[in-house]
């Protein structure tokens, strides 16, 4: 017993930064939502306004391009504007935010709010965009953040009550579920850690007619985006020798190193397709 | 001016310097320049090996709040804060450096060359762990070299940069005084 006391003693520093690493890595490994809920919050309302005090800063020197690109995405809209386009008989257009149960009533299902990004990291293996927006405007865990430009940037991961965290596309963990536009066939959207605005599409069968050029875009598959939102541009194609897929490098449309305004999408079914598969969970 | 006010703003400074700029600049994908832990290099000679730890610990931790995910740079820190009294030792006699001024600069460590050591194996160290400890979910034994020696060249040109630009007045202290 003593001699156990003497080696500590002896070797306290040492043991001590082994136990700290241990923590570290421990956090590391274990960091999940449970922690997440715990530490997240705190943190994200203390760094949030750090990024908030310094986004209100240095949001001048970019207010040109802020400028052009909401005079894009408003290029867009009148594009989509009901006077544009002559209707064919006299039932009205379906437009496409709506989902309609009977032919009399619509229901709406998405929502977008405005959101602010007061930070961003590209450079990471794991990116994160922050938003000055939480539960208060009625962000939630799970909604979809787009550009103006209609490009999918990432997920919300965790909100309080004045922050949101998003889990940017460029995330190692992130999978999105992506369709061909024009041959349809869906893969599944990654990135591999390197290059920003570098996308992985896999799980693509090597009977789909890919070509460079072709655009890729939500399949609506997911609770979190409605389908049509623009992700990328097939850069490269490779066939996997090993299976049937082929790999595509896609070019995103949004611009990650340039991210001011976004986008969030609150999908008013979100909570009862939620709610289902766990049902659907707990059941098996 | 005190040792324990210096020491908190520069806490602050260099945690807020590392996110808010260094984070946001971007010279290379296999670039990420770091300056935070300059404020572990700085740190006093006599401090207790236990409180430097911790320190390392608290700052690698706050410099994770801002990334969202907590451990990889607390990793790094405390690994190198548990090395930096070996490597002083290395690097200057006890009867030279640690006796007669506070701090690691160029000045108490006798030249520019045993300082850039000093810091380049200490930056070198930190890069590796976080770097290694990152690449882990990603395993690209290349990647994580070129960037490990890479982003090391980078961050000991701004630890001399800064070495250069904030004026530290090291008093020679005397048995005397």
């Amino acid at each position: 017993m003593r001699n156990i006391f003497l080696f500590i003693s002896r070797h306290f520093n040492l043991l001590f930064c082994l136990l700290l690493q241990g923590f570290a890595i421990y956090l590391i490994v274990h960091y999940s939502k449970y922690h997440e809920a715990v530490f997240g919050e705190t943190a994200n309302q203390v760094t949030g306004q750090v990024n908030k005090q310094f986004n209100n800063f240095s949001r001048y020197f970019k207010l040109k391009r802020i400028n052009d690109s909401l005079a894009n995405a408003n290029e867009m809209l009148y594009n989509k504007l009901r006077q544009d386009f002559e209707i064919p008989d006299s039932i009205p257009n379906a437009v496409i935010d709506t989902l309609r149960i009977d032919s009399l009533t619509k229901y709406r299902k998405f929502t977008y709010r405005t959101v602010k990004v007061v930070a961003n990291s590209v450079a990471q293996p794991n990116n994160f965009i922050i938003l000055s927006s939480g539960t208060g405007k009625g962000l939630r865990v799970g909604m979809g953040i787009i550009t103006p430009g209609n490009a999918v940037i990432g997920i919300i991961t965790s909100v309080s009550n004045d922050y949101a965290v998003v889990m940017s596309l460029l995330h190692k963990d992130t999978r999105l579920s992506g369709k061909l536009k024009r041959t349809g066939e869906t893969g599944t959207i990654s990135w591999n850690g390197q290059t920003p605005n570098i996308l992985n599409m896999s799980n693509v069968p090597k009977s789909a007619k890919v070509v460079v050029g072709d655009t890729v875009i939500t399949s609506g598959f997911s609770t979190s985006f409605p389908a049509g939102l623009l992700i990328g541009r097939v850069e490269e194609i490779f066939s996997e020798k090993s299976t049937n897929n082929f790999l595509i490098k896609l070019r995103s449309f949004a611009d990650f190193n340039n991210l001011n305004y976004g986008y969030a999408i609150d999908n008013a079914q979100q909570i009862s397709v939620d709610r289902l598969l766990d049902s659907l969970k707990k059941s098996h | 001016m005190a040792t324990i006010p210096k020491n908190i703003i520069r806490f602050v400074l260099l945690v807020l310097i590392q996110t808010l700029v260094l984070d946001n600049i971007r010279l290379h994908q296999m670039i990420t320049p770091y300056i935070y832990f300059l404020f572990i290099l700085w740190l006093p000679f006599r401090i207790n090996r236990t409180l430097l730890m911790i320190l390392a610990a608290c700052l690698g931790f706050a410099i994770d709040s801002f990334r969202h995910h907590p451990g990889f740079h607390m990793a790094a820190c405390v690994l190198i804060a548990y090395l930096r009294p070996f490597i002083i030792n290395l690097l200057i006699s006890q009867e030279d450096g640690e006796a007669n001024y506070d701090e690691p600069s160029v000045k108490s460590m006798g030249g520019l060359l045993p300082y850039s050591i000093y810091a380049g194996i200490l930056s070198l160290l930190h890069n590796a762990w976080l770097f290694l400890l990152e690449a882990w979910q990603f395993g690209d034994a290349w990647y994580f070299i070129s960037k490990t020696v890479l982003s090391t060249l980078v961050t000991l040109a701004l630890i001399l940069l800064a070495e250069l630009v904030v004026n530290r007045k090291q008093k020679f202290r005397t048995n005397t005084a």
